[in-house]
């Protein structure tokens, strides 16, 4: 069953919260992850790890470094798992 | 010639299975409690696992971190933290440059909980979900990178690993680095984490553990006659080394000084103690030589005692063969009677201990000692603490792993 963007970027706030430690209303789509949440490299692939597990998505490495912000990863997972 | 630097202990910390903190776990040790208890779980069943009690920890440590903390550590590096910061509040918070500030904190065995979770993550859903932080998490200098982290420290941060002696050599190495003029300042101890079907299905398939299931309080009793292996234990113990100059400069609190390292290898066997302790005894001796102490000014002997058949007595025979006799007037305790065996933490908990003997002066017991041994020859301090001679005193604690690291470290009273 898909996840709608809305149900996608409440588990990803719950995700990146429970890794930086912000507040998962901290977790808008504007916030960029390096710059607004403080998460480094390491981090930022312990996240998208539980967010393929999670949403049952593939995320290639590649594609990481495209989401730079809350909002890319949300649409990137939910275009994924369509 | 300059003279050498002396090294004080300005600040304790602890997370053991007698208490939270340094404060609670001396009391308890000071009271004769034990740590040990019956595992709440039903790995013996399962796993056909001989012994299915340990010396596990009270409380709960990510309670005192955040959860990105949590998350990020291994349970060894979680204890160690948090007695990390307790003995750094302990010292004062001491205000000093990052570049001369160290970390040397050991574990025996690493974040092995890491390492087997992992293993189980790989084989049940593949590599995908393998989390990038396992690596860091699993590697046995992991508790002393993040307290260098922690605490800025710059000087060096490292983690010697000689098993069961590891706590007590991180303490030794980090006495050269203020010696060595590399700092002035090392948090240093030992910390271990092993509380896993795996590890404590290894350790009695070494037929080093007690089997006394029905009474896990009792099981540890060194020097007994009964005793029957040890108490696998865990948890983290953290002192604060300082020279001398730094901590009067500062006007520190200074619980005792570490005065001497003496440090030997048996060369004998993998796991079994050379018969005739003359590692340990080099060691001993070494560590009276490094502190410029006397075998008569030596009080009390926190022993390294596992409460194994064959290692208990050897030791024994040993501090006797050193001191001679002077052994008549050493109080000879057994603490891991209390605490079980922290393995990599253990020598870092006993160092702790014998600070606080030689502060406080009183030798904590050997709990669960009802028929000693008949060939012990040096006097045990039993069930309760006994009282330690004011005026100058000096005390030893050893530590010995398997693979035949033997340390003795020498504290005396300022």
């Amino acid at each position: 069953m898909a996840y709608t963007e809305e149900e996608v970027l409440a588990g990803l706030a719950e995700i990146v919260a429970e890794e930086s430690g912000q507040p998962a209303s901290a977790v808008v789509p504007s916030a960029s992850f390096t710059d607004d949440l403080d998460i480094d490299s390491l981090s930022m692939m312990t996240i998208i790890t539980h967010a393929e597990d999670k949403f049952d998505v593939r995320i290639p490495d590649e594609d990481v470094k495209n989401l730079s912000t809350v909002g890319d990863a949300v649409a990137y997972i939910a275009k994924a798992q369509a | 010639m300059t003279p050498r630097t002396d090294v004080v202990v300005t600040g304790l910390g602890a997370f053991t299975s007698l208490g939270e903190d340094a404060p609670s776990t001396w009391q308890a040790a000071l009271a004769g409690a034990s740590g040990a208890r019956t595992l709440e779980n039903d790995w013996a069943e399962t796993y056909g696992i001989p012994v299915n009690f340990a010396a596990t920890v009270v409380g709960d440590v990510t309670e005192r971190l955040t959860r990105p903390e949590t998350k990020r550590m291994d349970p060894s590096a979680q204890y160690a933290v948090v007695a990390a910061r307790e003995a750094w509040a302990d010292a004062g918070t001491p205000e000093i440059d990052p570049e001369r500030l160290g970390a040397v904190v050991s574990s025996g065995i690493g974040g092995i909980i890491t390492t087997l979770d992992g293993w189980d993550t790989l084989r049940e859903r593949g590599a995908r979900r393998m989390l990038p932080t396992t690596v860091p998490m699993l590697m046995p200098n992991s508790p002393s990178a993040y307290i260098s982290l922690d605490f800025n420290a710059q000087a060096g941060a490292h983690a010697l690993v000689s098993a069961c002696a590891s706590g007590a050599e991180a303490i030794g190495y980090g006495v050269d680095m203020i010696r060595a003029g590399r700092a002035d300042v090392v948090i240093a101890g030992g910390t271990e984490a092993v509380i896993h079907p795996m590890p404590i299905a290894s350790f009695a398939a070494s037929r080093t553990l007690s089997l006394r299931n029905d009474d896990p309080a009792a099981a540890s009793r060194p020097y007994d006659v009964d005793r029957d292996g040890f108490v696998i234990g865990e948890g983290a113990a953290i002192v604060i080394l300082e020279s001398a100059e730094h901590a009067a400069a500062r006007g520190a609190r200074v619980y005792a000084k570490l005065a001497g390292v003496g440090l030997s290898a048996d060369a004998y066997h993998i796991t079994s103690p050379e018969p005739e302790g003359r590692g340990q005894i080099r060691a001993m001796r070494s560590a009276l030589d490094d502190a410029g102490v006397t075998a008569r000014e030596v009080v009390h002997v926190n022993a390294h005692a596992t409460s194994t058949k064959v290692g208990d007595m050897i030791e024994a025979r040993a501090i006797r063969h050193l001191f001679a006799s002077e052994a008549d007037h050493i109080a000879l305790s057994a603490t891991k009677s209390m605490t079980g065996h922290l393995l990599g933490g253990a020598g870092a908990l006993e160092t702790l201990f014998t600070v606080k003997a030689v502060a406080d002066r009183k030798a904590p017991p050997t709990i669960n000692v009802d028929n000693p041994d008949p060939e012990l020859d040096v006097p045990l301090v039993r069930g309760t603490p006994a009282d330690l001679p004011s005026g100058d005193v000096a005390a030893v604690n050893n530590s010995f792993g398997f693979g035949g690291h033997n340390v003795a470290l020498v504290v005396t009273n300022v």
